[in-house]
């Protein structure tokens, strides 16, 4: 397979089927650049001048934004909260000081730390189980406020986190599949800083599938942790995304236009709230031969009965 | 081949010469959640990977609420 793009046969590293597409390493870089610049753009969702705050773990997924903004010229500083996983938050932290310190220092970014086991005393499925409450939900709460608080309190105008087109399709699933109204107002790669001391958030990677970044930080050489937190095994997320993955596989381009659909639909909703009733008056009119109602003529029925009718004479 | 995989690590050896897609598809695996580096470089889904190669399998899929 060689890269779509290059004049010259340039061997590719990754194919893309939803985009009909294969990139070199020098063309796939270009081409993440390109959506994470849409992203940012199509969403208003900061300017080279504002001071952003990346939520990183140590996974692919931040790591990349981090390196991406960077390297598209953005002021972007980073905040790690350990959550003192054992083993886990050891081995993300490390990797996340060793990016900032090998790649992002020499950009000028800095790397904010919060250690949960120091504020709270304990880490937290220690802090889950005393709660009577899920790990992750606990979780959850925490790096929501701890993230916010970081942002706010030192100046930054947007926090920005490494959600990616899996994750936002598979949320999206989840919550149509409750029918989670409110939640879904949520979904949107930019949420505002609605009142004092709530941060603008925003998703720049949402036009990116999962795959996509991972493969982006092996050809930039990210090293990231590829282990999961503990707390992830059997969660509905991997499951949904396991079955949009199958529906990916079987149809490319599902993902997307499941979540870009949605995300349209959202920002222009009345244009069309013609009501079915309302189309039917204007689109409809009775059939020539049988008086049914029809889009134009005689009526798909009328016209297949004539046609069978023909066709079933005996040739004399 | 020598095939690692992650979630849990764990190694295989695999019958070469093989295609990525092949390879895939016998460790029962979807393109879509998975990355496949030889060395340490990405290799897409026609690439003919040969007995001696060190293949790594890579799951991209994270989860958590
Ligand atoms: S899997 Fe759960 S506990 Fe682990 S980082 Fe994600 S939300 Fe937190
Ligand atoms: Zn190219
Ligand atoms: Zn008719």
């Amino acid at each position: 397979m060689n890269c779509t793009k290059c004049p010259t046969s340039t061997r590719a590293v990754i194919g893309l089927p939803r985009h009909n597409a294969a990139f070199c390493k020098a063309c796939f870089t270009t081409f993440v650049h390109e959506q994470v610049a849409r992203a940012i753009k199509a969403f208003k969702m900061f300017t080279p001048e504002d001071r952003i705050l990346v939520a990183v773990s140590g996974g692919k997924d931040s790591l990349a934004l981090w390196h991406i903004l960077l390297a598209l010229g953005y002021r972007a500083d980073a905040l790690y909260v350990n959550l003192g996983i054992g083993a886990y938050s050891e081995e993300s932290h490390r990797k996340v000081r060793h990016y900032a310190d090998t790649v992002a220092a020499s950009h000028g970014a800095k790397l904010l730390v919060h250690v949960v086991e120091q504020e709270a005393g304990a880490g937290i499925r220690e802090l889950a189980t005393i709660l009577h409450r899920p790990t992750c939900s606990t979780c959850g709460t925490i790096k929501r406020y701890q993230f916010n608080r970081a942002a706010v309190e030192q100046d930054y105008d947007v926090m920005a986190t490494g959600h990616n087109l899996d994750d936002e399709a598979a949320r999206l699933l989840g919550n149509v599949l409750h029918w989670q109204d409110d939640y879904l107002d949520k979904q949107s790669p930019t949420l505002p800083a609605s009142v004092e001391g709530f941060a603008k958030k925003v998703k720049p990677l949402c036009r990116l599938s999962e795959r996509e970044i991972a493969a982006y930080a092996v050809v930039n050489r990210i090293d990231y942790i590829v282990e999961e937190c503990p707390m992830a095994k059997g969660s509905k997320m991997i499951l949904y995304k396991e079955v949009l993955n199958r529906l990916e596989t079987e149809s490319p381009g599902t993902k997307q236009r499941f979540y870009w659909g949605f995300l349209d639909k959202q920002t222009k909703p009345e244009a069309s709230a013609e009501s079915m009733a309302e189309k039917d008056q204007r689109t409809l009119v009775p059939c020539t031969a049988c008086g049914q109602p029809t889009t134009a003529g005689t009526c798909s029925y009328c016209k297949m009965m004539a046609k069978a009718k023909t066709a079933a004479q005996p040739r004399a | 081949m020598l095939v690692q995989l992650s979630h849990p690590y764990r190694q295989v050896e695999i019958k070469g010469p093989k295609r990525t897609k092949e390879l895939l598809r016998e460790l029962n695996l979807v393109m879509e959640a998975h990355l496949v580096i030889r060395g340490d470089e990405l290799v897409t889904e026609d690439e003919m990977l040969a007995d001696a190669d060190q293949i790594e399998i890579r799951p991209v899929i994270s989860g958590g609420a």
